[in-house]
């Protein structure tokens, strides 16, 4: 059993990245991520993102599905901020990205972890470096930096994989680093491209639980899959895209329960805000949470 | 240590910024030259200007009556005499004005009906303000025919020339300035289109521009310095050898080009200023591209 200290919220003292969120994330926001008539278009292309509009709360969990070409991968990339809407309006954090300064943009960015689907990673850096990045880029103490890179590794099972590059590793151990650097900074919001894409079924369920505990422990979790199986296996809201329009399904806890349900159509009439996306209604991360252990995330990894 | 910093960019195996040494290292050479040069050429004026100023020389003009003419050299002599500005003086006799002018106009011609003016070589004390239009106004009143000479004219003239030396040199050091600049914001831009995707990760992790930046400009910096610690070690024996041939040359044609304590201080800040020149371009190309990305 492995107890690590950066799986508890209140913990974030010690921590860099997190001692700059309040400034970053207003208290009580409403909405993590709000999309206002998003239209999209690359070039003088047709529109890949069509009048696209959805509010997550904190917290919830979200499947972000739809088929290949379909406009994931762009609904993903204007959320971390790799690109900006045609016309609409995002705002991030309580932030309008429209109006704010491109020098505010690095803080906003640092409370989003992303897995890209094809890594990204650096493939010069060590393994134990690639997921360093981010708390040295929110300039982290070397101290601090070897500690939690160290137990994270250890963690997703790269103990013996520290000093390894990026080309030497298998597809599997890619992820797992991939995923290791989008969670060093416990991020607000993880978004995963293809998580499970590359790897076994087995390996892929074993990361939809990481990303579970994650949930629990208060950030809200976007992952956008193919694996009809795995969305309708876990039950969570579903954001669909078809031919770049969203339509919204409630989750399986909230087509349940019929007061939960009514509430969820009510929001969704309004304007696709989803209240939250748990199966089991309790995924907002509260104080009760804030204690959960890592270990607890092992024994499902 | 700033040239063995870690970087998230695998800037050090880029194989186009290797000749970046070499080519700052030349341009450090040429600059160090071109400050060399400027040094001297300053020295040289300084000396001249030094060595004029305060002599004068008095013409006695020569006329057919000898005896007139050693009348005149005397009253001026007595006016020099009791001029208390004036701090020495010297009648140059006709054996050492012959000796002069053999080498110009031959020993034959020296000895025979050549008309020779007599002259007075003149010290001014150093702190007055007397000049020669003064000298002139004092024996002109009582000496007539007496050309008063302050070497002024062809020392400006060489001044002058010294001058737009020393313009040329500085433009030459613009000019090294501006290459090494050029290069600089070349490769830093090639580096960027190298790296587009890890500084796009770096981005998307949060890092300011400036994180990136600091990267493109410590390489820079670590280059820089490189090339131009090379450029000193090419610059210092050529340096040695021309203070060795100037040394060996006749005193009078130039002067002792040795570099005093500020001179070496100058020369040793050209490879730190390029460095420097090298890092600060870097920096701004750097942030410049980024500004530009989302």
């Amino acid at each position: 059993m492995v107890q690590i200290s950066w799986n508890d919220r209140r913990s974030g003292s010690e921590r860099p990245s997190l001692e700059s969120r309040g400034s970053v994330i207003p208290e009580n926001i409403e909405h993590i991520v709000r999309f206002k008539n998003i239209g999209l278009r690359y070039g003088l292309g047709r529109e890949v993102l069509l009048d696209v509009s959805f509010a997550l709360k904190p917290g919830s969990f979200h499947f972000l599905v739809g088929e290949s070409g379909a406009g994931k991968s762009s609904l993903l990339k204007l959320i971390y901020l790799a690109l900006r809407p045609t016309r609409g309006s995002i705002s991030l954090f309580g932030h309008e990205i429209a109006s704010t300064s491109r020098d505010d943009l690095p803080a906003l960015r640092r409370k989003v972890g992303v897995v890209f689907q094809e890594f990204k990673l650096l493939n010069h850096l060590s393994a134990f470096d690639n997921v360093a990045l981010p708390m040295r880029v929110a300039g982290a103490k070397r101290k601090d930096v070897d500690r939690h890179v160290t137990e994270l590794l250890n963690w997703v099972g790269l103990k013996d994989h520290m000093q390894a590059r990026p080309p030497t590793l298998s597809g599997g151990q890619q992820q797992r680093v991939a995923i290791a650097r989008a969670v060093i900074s416990r991020p607000s919001l993880l978004l995963a491209d293809e998580p499970t894409g590359n790897i076994d079924d087995q390996m892929g369920l074993r990361l939809i639980h990481l990303f579970e505990e994650l949930n629990r422990l208060g950030t809200t979790v976007i992952i956008a899959t193919h694996s009809q199986q795995l969305v309708e296996r876990l039950g969570y809201a579903q954001l669909q895209l078809t031919n770049g329009q969203l339509a919204i399904i409630p989750g399986r806890a909230e087509i349940e329960p019929a007061a939960t349900a009514t509430e969820t159509e009510k929001t969704i009439a309004e304007g696709g805000d989803i209240q939250n996306g748990h199966p089991d209604s309790h995924g907002v991360a509260g104080e009760e949470h804030s204690s959960v252990k890592v270990s607890s995330v092992e024994s499902n990894f | 240590m700033i040239l063995t910093a870690r970087s998230d960019l695998p800037l050090d195996k880029d194989e186009h910024s290797r000749f970046l040494p070499w080519l700052i290292a030349f341009m450090v050479f040429l600059s160090i030259l071109a400050v060399a040069g400027m040094l001297v050429l300053n020295a040289t004026a300084s000396r001249w200007d030094t060595g004029v100023r305060g002599n004068l020389t008095i013409q006695v003009v020569p006329t057919d009556d000898a005896a007139v003419d050693e009348a005149r050299l005397n009253e001026v002599l007595t006016v020099l005499a009791t001029t208390p500005e004036v701090a020495r003086y010297n009648a140059l006799d006709e054996m050492r004005l012959i000796s002069l002018l053999e080498p110009w106009v031959g020993p034959s011609a020296v000895k025979g009906d050549l008309p020779l003016p007599r002259l007075i070589d003149v010290g001014l004390k150093h702190a007055t303000d007397f000049t020669a239009e003064d000298l002139g106004a004092l024996l002109g009143g009582r000496v007539k025919g007496v050309a008063i000479d302050d070497h002024r004219v062809w020392l400006d003239r060489l001044v002058r020339i010294i001058e737009t030396f020393e313009v040329l040199a500085l433009v030459v050091l613009l000019f090294i300035v501006m290459a090494t600049a050029g290069t600089v914001v070349f490769t830093t831009r090639t580096g960027l289109a190298i790296h587009r995707e890890a500084i796009e990760v770096l981005h998307l992790i949060g890092a300011h521009d400036d994180y990136i930046a600091r990267q493109f400009a410590k390489r820079a910096l670590s280059l820089g310095i490189h090339g131009g610690l090379l450029g000193l070690v090419l610059a210092l024996p050529t340096l040695w050898m021309l203070t060795h041939l100037a040394s060996s040359l006749d005193e009078r044609l130039l002067p002792d080009i040795g570099f005093g304590p500020w001179h070496w201080v100058l020369v040793l800040a050209m490879p730190v200023s390029v460095a420097l020149i090298a890092m600060t371009t870097a920096k701004v190309t750097v942030m410049r591209n980024l500004a530009r990305m989302l």
